[in-house]
């Protein structure tokens, strides 16, 4: 009995969710009076795990696993979780991660509930709070399998350093064959994702057009954040579509959202309702946005969001 | 080819989300049901096939009777036949479950699926319908093409997107890319009055072992009010976010 999780790392370097996912499996163990395993592929200094929670790290070291393949990983964690014997296994909510889920879960024959936001209430039975109806909800659900498949929603739990040491374990699954070939990867490398971001700077419609998102462009850059964009924006073609957030959209789970020139529709709300702290900057003061957020500015994006840059850019340089 | 589009129930976007019975279960009064916006952009997608290469098109939903009319705006939009599978959507496995007997029955090709549905969110079914039917499997699939039985897909991945090679049988997640928004159809009145004679076949389930379950909903917590800032004093905005929200 123990809980295995499976850490992310990005040409070698460990993602912020994987600390994430390993102090949350840390604190499922310390519930069940267990250890942590972690599963760790091509990363280096995998012992790191060790300060958030990890008592031993699997180490998969494989050219073959270089570029992601959901059926090749969810192979590779189905059978370190046999191995060792885990039955609680963790993942984090990243697109990946939520692509090999699916495949793992059939696999372990393990109940799979995603979009967890706690650590377990209760652990007979099993149950965990999750997310429902798109951030409108929660719903409390029960795992009754043997094998417990939780996916983490992306800064739910934070991160949690117990200052701890992992050993290393060298870990050679076999891995099969897969139908599916990665061509090409089209990723920005200087741009920080929806997902990753701490920080999302969104526009929407009270921009008037494409040709002003240097005003949202310019303030993500100051806060190190992510451009996203309301519904309307990226039907308009303003934005592309893997800007928009909402219900239909990305989900946003950030520290600070700040929404420009968006009126703030239910579903709209409903993608960013995970976010910390809400801060709407718009003229209307009527918008519905006002009700959802924790602070307020009504006024002309033109005029506010270029002093809040400068402001900004001044607070950067003074405590850098 | 044979396609089968998923045809999840869903509360319409726009709809207040409440919990009846002790907050044990979803309270449908007053609610607008309509096709999963995910597995809308498949369908239209599987139109343009049936329409350019000539395939056939079915949908199915699992769920009571209460969902039928939601098949039958499928079967209005354009698709040839629809399958109901009488049992409750209890979790994604179960009707993961149910689906992989309709997909080895029915020897399609090509499974659409949204990538998620917008009430329980689990995106899983596609996912695990694959793994149960050893199907290949492309989530978050903004770009599809079939030539033969080979497929090029792209999927969004975070912070960008990956063009991926694969081949049927093949089950995809779907969602908006995979046709635009103004792609969407609404059905006209000669589809719906064809719909009303194309066959809506009802089938029994097979057993499944429910392996997770609900047991109580709750909303988040009532917001505090938004506190104003100056849109003159954005200093102190600033200091806010520093200090109060700890943020910056």
């Amino acid at each position: 009995m123990s809980v295995i999780v499976y850490t992310e790392s990005e040409k070698g370097k460990f993602k912020k969710v994987a600390f994430e996912v390993v102090s949350y499996a840390k604190a499922i163990a310390d519930k069940m009076g267990t250890s942590v395993t972690a599963i760790a592929v091509n990363a280096e200094n995998p012992e790191s795990l060790g300060n958030y929670g990890a008592s031993k790290v699997l180490a998969v070291n494989d050219d073959s696993l270089n570029v992601f393949n959901a059926k090749k990983y969810a192979s590779a964690i189905e059978q370190a979780t046999k191995q060792e014997n885990a039955n609680v296994v963790v993942l984090s909510s990243s697109a990946d991660s939520k692509y090999l889920a699916p495949i793992l879960a059939v696999g372990l024959e393990a109940g799979y509930v995603s979009n967890v936001v706690e650590v377990p209430s209760n652990t007979a039975p099993f149950t965990v709070k999750r997310t429902a109806f798109t951030n409108k909800a929660f719903a409390h659900t029960e795992i009754n399998t043997e094998v417990k498949l939780i996916g983490l929603s992306n800064n739910s739990f934070g991160l949690v350093e117990s200052g701890g040491s992992a050993s290393v374990e060298t870990f050679t699954p076999n891995i099969p064959d897969s139908g599916v070939t990665v061509e090409s990867v089209d990723k920005a490398t200087d741009k920080v994702s929806i997902a990753d971001a701490e920080v999302v700077v969104s526009g929407g419609r009270g921009l008037k057009g494409p040709e002003n998102w240097a005003l949202i462009e310019d303030l993500a850059e100051v806060l190190n954040a992510a451009t996203a964009c309301s519904k309307p924006v990226s039907d308009l073609g303003w934005r592309p579509h893997s800007e928009h957030v909402g219900q239909t959209g990305k989900p946003v789970a950030s520290n600070l959202y700040i929404a420009i020139g968006i009126s703030g529709a239910i579903q709209h709300l409903a993608g960013i309702n995970s976010s910390k702290v809400k801060v709407v900057i718009n003229t209307d003061p009527e918008a519905p946005f006002f009700k959802a957020a924790d602070y307020g500015i009504v006024g002309d994006a033109f005029e506010v969001v270029p002093v809040l840059t400068e402001k900004l850019k001044a607070f950067k340089a003074q405590n850098a | 080819m044979k396609i089968l589009v998923c045809i999840s129930h869903v509360p319409d976007t726009t709809s207040k989300i409440n919990f009846t019975e002790g907050d044990t279960k979803f309270d449908t009064n007053g609610v607008q049901f309509v096709i999963n916006p995910n597995d809308e952009f498949g369908l239209t997608r599987a139109m343009w096939f049936k329409e350019k290469q000539g395939a056939s098109v079915d949908v199915v939903n699992v769920g009571g009777p209460e969902t039928e009319p939601t098949l039958r705006k499928a079967l209005a939009i354009g698709a040839d036949a629809a399958i109901r599978v009488n049992t409750e959507a209890v979790d994604g496995a179960t009707v993961a479950k149910q689906l992989a007997k309709v997909v080895t029955d029915g020897g399609y090709d090509l499974v659409i699926a949204g990538r998620e549905s917008i009430d329980y969110n689990g995106g899983m079914v596609p996912g695990m319908l694959a793994a149960m039917t050893g199907a290949n499997f492309v989530t978050n699939c903004i770009s599809l093409e079939i030539d033969g039985t080979n497929a090029k897909a792209v999927r969004e991945i975070d912070g960008g997107k990956e063009t991926v090679s694969t081949s049927l049988p093949l089950v995809i997640g779907g969602q908006k890319g995979l046709v635009e928004e103004s792609d969407l159809r609404i059905p006209n009145m000669r589809g719906i009055m064809m719909a009303r004679k194309k066959p809506l076949t009802i089938v029994e389930p097979v057993d499944a072992n429910v392996e997770t379950k609900s047991t109580g909903f709750e909303k988040p917590a009532p917001k505090g009010a938004v506190k104003l800032v100056d849109a003159e004093n954005i200093d102190e905005l600033v200091n806010l976010l520093h200090n109060e929200a700890k943020v910056i």
